[in-house]
């Protein structure tokens, strides 16, 4: 009858129906994830497969590492590679799979779409670095463990700096992939910038020059780039003989300080 | 007296020029109006005059420059919590995921809101039921319309938006399309309907508004819009031979200068056009009775929003006539 009652009240607890649904859509997302197969093959197997690969193909990686420091000289060569294949499978994820799918988001309208509801599109960018981590922790992990049952590398020396060092290089590269995936108007430019950073990190956390035998210059350079130090860090930590990473773990900090604040600034949702 | 569901007054948005030094365009420069409870509110015009931004700050994807807008009592960019749980929004070019299913997508979209649609229901009354694990890319265009107003309604919303939902589809598609935004109103949700289809607007809209260059040109009801127009009605004839129609144009040009119901008589064609008042075809009619002349064929000429639109901007209709505006 009134004017009054023909309109909505303002919901008293506003905000408190924020997170509605998210269980369902991190559910969702993943179901739907998991339906394309490029993708999960390159985050999930992607990394595991060069590693036993590699591991058995190349007989240098077989042979025990004759001149390192006990107890690594009884253990097999590709022992030194696996802290690499570890910052491939992070560097994998963040800027091959990430961007792409942020991207496509944006290309499709399902962040626009998403913001004329009650659920907040930054909730499915949530959704998707919930996955991402999940996939990197079994990406991460079928390597780990296919490199111990299959090549017998020894388990890491100081697992938790391993673990450290792996989380700060998620932070930083997920923030670098976020960065990539902020402006691009179209999937596939996200993918070929995401390509632009990714095989000159590759090169430099020694996917294809082992660490080992890496020149100087360019374990230096290395040392500042963010997938780099990941590698050098996950090798130090695995190794347990060179100390604490304390440089590297300083440049991951750093850029994720910086590439984190600045993706999320230049993000864009329509 | 109940207030307006939605109520736009003098509401103004404009772009920065695209490139350097170019000037800001106006893409909504002055529209107003108002949506009553339960109506299907048409907001109608060629592509690019204004009426998507008019809309998007109705659902307060944007932010306006001048004017007000109320939605439910509420401004969009003060209560968006609010905004976003009742009103349903289509937007013109979103899509979903290619790979999620028709009725994963709607359960996904119905866990956001605190009261949802029945998903049975909803699939039903889209006509859904047979495509419900079917994935997105895999959707007909129709389908894929469909869903989408599927998905603006799974929230029960009490106003939708459907912005050119019939876009793309064929003539069979557009018609069920048609009868699917009736039957969603008589459900009790007030539509606002965006489109450039005069046909469209005309079909389903019970009151509409003409934007034109970001200005309301004419609104109302799209019957009374019609009968507003100036100048009479027509009537078209066509004859079997060549001396029929010679002797219809002697006695017809005689009636217009005799018969002040009757303003002129002239040939269009192979036919005559006569136009008149609306006692015009009577008229004709008996002139051409009296001195037997009978007509092949006798039709009146339709008049449609299409007439209206020409007569408010004074060019033709042309949909396409700009580019709508990129933001």
């Amino acid at each position: 009858m009134s004017a009054v009652e023909r309109v909505v009240p303002a919901p008293a607890g506003r905000g408190r129906g924020r997170t509605r649904g998210f269980g369902k859509l991190l559910a969702t997302e993943l179901k739907v994830w998991l339906r394309d197969p490029t993708a999960v093959f390159f985050a999930l197997v992607f990394p595991s497969m060069l590693l036993l690969g590699l591991g058995l193909a190349i007989p240098a990686f077989q042979e025990p590492m004759t001149d390192a420091p006990p107890p690594w000289n009884e253990a097999p060569g590709v022992t030194s590679y696996l802290p690499t294949i570890i910052a491939l499978a992070v560097g994998t994820i963040s800027l091959t799979t990430m961007p792409v799918q942020f991207a496509t988001f944006r290309e499709k309208g399902i962040l626009k779409r998403l913001s004329t509801t009650p659920m907040p599109p930054q909730n499915l960018i949530g959704a998707h670095m919930v996955i991402n981590v999940l996939a990197l922790i079994v990406s991460a992990g079928a390597a780990v463990v296919g490199g111990m049952v299959v090549l017998g590398v020894p388990l890491a020396a100081d697992p938790l700096v391993v673990l450290l060092v792996l989380v700060l290089s998620t932070t930083a590269m997920f923030s670098l992939g976020l960065l990539v995936a902020a402006r691009a108007d179209k999937g596939t430019t996200a993918s070929g910038l995401g390509m632009l950073i990714y095989f000159p990190s590759l090169m430099f956390s020694g996917v294809w020059v082992p660490l080992s035998i890496m020149p100087d210059w360019m374990r230096e350079i290395g040392l500042f780039l963010p997938l780099g130090a990941a590698a050098q860090g996950l090798t130090i930590g695995w190794f347990g003989t060179d100390g604490f990473p304390l440089a590297q773990v300083l440049v991951l900090v750093a850029w994720t300080l910086v590439l984190f604040p600045l993706g999320v600034r230049l993000f864009r949702w329509t | 007296m109940t207030s307006p569901v939605v109520e736009v007054s003098h509401l103004r948005k404009t772009y920065p020029g695209a490139g350097r030094g170019a000037a800001p365009k106006n893409a909504v420069a002055d529209v107003s109006f108002q949506v009553a409870r339960g109506e299907i509110f048409g907001i109608l015009g060629p592509n690019g005059a204004g009426k998507t931004t008019t809309v998007e700050c109705v659902a307060g994807l944007r932010v306006p420059d001048g004017g007000a807008v109320r939605v439910l009592g509420h401004d969009p960019q003060t209560d968006p919590a609010l905004i976003r749980e009742h009103v349903g929004v289509q937007l013109q070019e979103a899509a979903l995921h290619d790979k999620i299913t028709v009725g994963e997508a709607l359960d996904v979209f119905g866990s956001f809101y605190s009261r949802r649609a029945d998903p049975v229901e909803l699939l039903d009354l889209l006509d859904l039921t047979a495509h419900r694990d079917q994935q997105f890319a895999k959707l007909s265009g129709g389908q894929k319309q469909r869903l989408s107003i599927a998905l603006a309604l799974v929230g029960r919303p009490q106003v939708a938006i459907l912005d050119e939902l019939t876009t793309g589809l064929d003539p069979a598609a557009r018609r069920a399309t048609w009868a699917l935004v009736e039957r969603v109103r008589d459900s009790g949700v007030t539509v606002l309907l965006v489109t450039h289809f005069m046909d469209e607007a005309e079909r389903l809209c019970d009151r509409l508004v003409v934007i034109d260059g970001g200005r309301v040109v004419a609104g109302g009801t799209p019957s009374a819009l019609i009968e507003g127009l100036e100048g009479g009605r027509g009537v078209r004839l066509r004859f079997a031979d060549d001396g029929a129609r010679a002797r219809a144009v002697d006695v017809l040009t005689a009636l217009a200068e005799r018969d002040d119901d009757v303003t002129a008589a002239a040939p269009a064609g192979d036919e005559i056009e006569v136009t008149g008042t609306r006692k015009v075809l009577f008229a004709v009619v008996q002139a051409l009775a009296a001195a037997d002349v009978v007509p092949d064929d006798v039709r009146t000429v339709e008049r449609t929003l299409e007439d209206v639109f020409v007569q408010v901007t004074g060019r033709e209709y042309r949909a396409e006539e700009n580019e709508e505006v990129a933001a």
